[in-house]
């Protein structure tokens, strides 16, 4: 057992004083926040610049609902004809023209409403101008009609279904955004650990491969050991890389904040943009606690241990697959055949898991794939967050837990005859007689 | 107890391929003991079941009395024919790693290593990465740690692979060195001249199946053929040539010579006393050359194998 720390150890080390390693560890970050710092600015340049739109109203009715806004000048032509509006907006490289004609039915004009300019317009924009001038119309129809409708707001009732369920918790709908976040994360940061260091792990059994080093090694260690002791090695790299990443990456946001005094989560996008504004709001200002509310009422500890548990059961089961596969073949390009299979199931949770759970987390479907080894860790952790019976928790894990100790062996099996295996990639078939080897 | 290693009546299949097929081997302690074959003959399948690499199908194989177990391996140093290192770590780095790997204590392994590395005249590498050294340079430190724990059993193939002549005999010394220390040696290759130079013992595995085994000198003398190589000057060559085909099988032979004499392969049957052929040569003519064929291991290889 002495052995597999050692191995352990190894590999630990030399995936951390690997040169790429290290330069992924520190860059990965600064490259993420620099990108966020450039799209923030970008899309700060963006809002800011002013667009002049001219309005032409040949049916004078919607003359006075055009007023500028922070983005949007409105310039209201009179007197002169689609040609020439048209030819004066292009003169003067105006955004563009909106266009209102004449006719006697209020129906009708809306169905004919222009919109003339160089190039297609920002989407955006379009049905912000399209939601303004159909209220405006409505209103004027409504009033039309002899209809009075400071009496249709009026009797316009907001509902809002208070949730609870049947042991008296207080739920609401965000606490299910705040859920599907919360779950979302982990079963998509599990997904994407998968992928990143599994696929190292099977580099590094390629390369013992390759550089005819195996058989002096396992001369001296049994296969199984050396296999875990590389799953157990590069996972904990994987462990400090992700550790750095976050600590460099809040650091970073922070000195970035300071210095430059712009909140770069607020104006990363218009959303929340609205959000702060809405702040004012006290509507929107129960709502975020609420959000807050809704983070306490997540079931923290079992989370925990769940994450936990299911983070390294999931994980081990398909590193071990990655490892088996590695020593299969003798470079990287023969990886893709045996990568198909295992990817799928990866995948197929991740979508169960943002399509299914988030429209029914404790379905059929959500619940039988929680329960499926190969795509219980994933699916089953973005289910915990809206309440799973312990009982099901325990059972996925168990089911899991064998599953694993099964594919352990069998990646073991392929891996001792595999790694002393070169020359020519092998089928299925031979796989499969491999593990009678 | 005068056998370190003994394998019994071992098989093992692949498959449908049988690699080895009820092969037996026993290893005198303190021998140095070549295991021969051609390609593919299951060399290197018996070679890791005694490392315990692969598992046997059927038979035993024993090591210093005992059933081979997971304590053997720090008994035995492997130096296996497919050998590489890890290209980025640095030699010395490395070759810790291989000897605490082996069960050596980190301290012990730094000494050991330390005079080994001056002992092959490699102590200024002890910080150079692997992709910079040559590949001889490399088999040098997997010599090394090879034998740094210093096993009862040591098993190399294909040693001399990759080493220019200097450092292969520097290597074969050291190999005779390790066998007169108390080492038993399991030799395995394809290089005839160095079986003759190293193996007193020696098995021949051929298509999974073991065809000889014994002593080289007793294997020698079952191979030798009775036959003498003579050179001799006489006033007739042709004459005397005629007469000695009617008493022998006779068959022309080159050798170097000053002169120009009567050179031939003159092969005695059982009962022929080689004594009475040198009189009569000698009542003939001048004697130059009188010399007994013995078959040289390549010899035997070829021989052998296609007997078989």
């Amino acid at each position: 057992m002495n052995h597999l720390g050692l191995i352990i150890e190894r590999e630990y080390l030399t995936k951390v004083k690997n040169k790429s390693f290290i330069v992924m560890t520190i860059l990965s970050p600064i490259i993420m926040i620099a990108l966020i710092a450039v799209v923030a600015y970008l899309s700060q340049v963006n809002n800011n610049k002013q667009r002049t739109i001219s309005v032409l109203d040949e049916s004078g009715i919607l003359k006075s609902s055009f007023t500028d806004t922070e983005n949007v000048n409105y310039h209201l032509l009179d007197n002169m004809t689609l040609e020439e509006a048209k030819l004066l907006v292009n003169q003067n490289e105006e955004y563009g023209l909106l266009y209102i004609g004449n006719f006697k039915n209020i129906n009708e004009i809306g169905e004919h409403i222009k919109f003339f300019s160089e190039e297609s317009p920002s989407l955006t924009l379009m049905s912000a101008l399209e939601s303004k001038l159909e209220k405006q119309l409505t209103d004027l129809k409504l009033e039309f009609e002899g209809v009075d409708v400071e009496k249709i707001r009026a009797s316009r009732i907001r509902v809002d279904i208070g949730q609870e369920s049947f042991v008296g918790e207080k739920t609401s709908k965000i606490d299910s955004v705040v859920k599907l976040i919360f779950g979302g994360l982990a079963g998509y940061l599990l997904f994407m650990f998968i992928i990143i260091y599994g696929n190292m792990i099977m580099r590094s059994v390629i390369e013992e491969k390759t550089s005819r080093i195996i058989e002096i090694i396992i001369s001296s260690v049994k296969p199984i050991q050396l296999m875990l002791g590389k799953i157990i090695g590069t996972s904990l790299a994987g462990i400090t890389q992700f550790v750095i990443w976050i600590i460099l990456g809040g650091l970073l946001m922070t000195i970035l904040s300071l210095v430059f005094g712009i909140d770069l989560a607020q104006s990363q996008s218009g959303q929340q943009e609205m959000l702060s504004q809405a702040m004012q709001n006290p509507d929107v200002n129960t709502e975020i606690q609420n959000v807050i509310s809704a983070f306490y009422n997540l079931p923290i500890t079992n989370l925990i241990f769940a994450f936990i548990l299911f983070f390294i059961g999931g994980y081990l089961l398909y590193s071990s697959l990655y490892a088996a596969i590695g020593a299969a073949v003798d470079n990287e390009t023969d990886t893709q055949q045996f990568l198909l299979p295992i990817l799928m199931p990866l995948i197929l949770a991740v979508y169960i898991g943002i399509f299914t759970v988030i429209e029914d987390p404790h379905g059929t479907v959500s619940t039988v794939f929680s329960f499926i080894p190969f795509t219980s860790p994933v699916v089953m952790l973005m289910r915990i967050p809206f309440g799973v019976p312990i009982w099901q928790q325990l059972l996925s894990f168990v089911l899991l837990v064998g599953t694993f100790i099964l594919t352990v062996w069998f990646a073991a099996k392929i891996y001792r005859v595999g790694i002393l295996m070169y020359g020519k990639k092998p089928s299925y078939k031979e796989l499969i007689k491999w593990i009678k080897y | 107890m005068n056998n370190l290693l003994e394998a019994h009546s071992v098989s093992k299949k692949f498959g449908d391929f049988t690699a080895l097929n009820q092969v037996s081997i026993a290893v005198p302690k303190g021998s140095i003991y070549g295991l021969l074959g051609p390609n593919g003959a299951g060399k290197t399948t018996l070679i890791r079941i005694i490392n315990q690499i692969t598992m046997p199908d059927q038979g035993e194989v024993i090591l210093d009395g005992e059933s081979l177990n997971s304590h053997h391996i720090r008994d035995i140093g492997y130096l296996p024919e497919e050998r590489g290192l890890y290209k980025t770590m640095k030699v010395g780095e490395q070759a810790m790693y291989l000897a605490r790997l082996k069960g050596l204590s980190k301290a012990e392994a730094k000494i050991r290593l330390k005079y080994w590395f001056e002992r092959l005249e490699i102590g200024d590498w002890w910080n150079k990465k692997i992709q910079e050294l040559s590949k001889g340079m490399a088999q040098k430190i997997q010599f090394i740690v090879t034998v740094l724990h210093e096993p009862k059993l040591l098993i190399f193939d294909e040693p001399f692979s990759g080493f220019d002549p200097i450092n292969a005999i520097l290597i074969k010394d050291e190999i005779l060195r390790l066998r007169d220390n108390g080492a038993t040696v399991i030799f395995s290759t394809h290089r005839m001249e160095s079986v003759e130079e190293l193996c007193d013992q020696i098995t021949l595995i051929h298509e999974s199946n073991k065809i000889l085994d014994g002593k080289l000198t007793d294997i020698k003398k079952q191979f030798k053929t009775n036959t003498f190589e003579v050179g001799i000057r006489t006033s007739n060559n042709l004459m005397l040539e005629k007469e000695l085909s009617e008493k022998f099988k006779v068959s022309p032979a080159s050798f170097k010579t000053l002169d120009n004499e009567l050179m031939l392969n003159v092969k005695l049957s059982e009962n022929d006393i080689p004594n009475d052929l040198l009189s009569f040569l000698t009542s003939k003519g001048e004697v130059s050359h009188f010399v007994e064929l013995i078959p040289s291991a390549n010899d035997i290889f070829i021989q052998a194998i296609k007997n078989n």
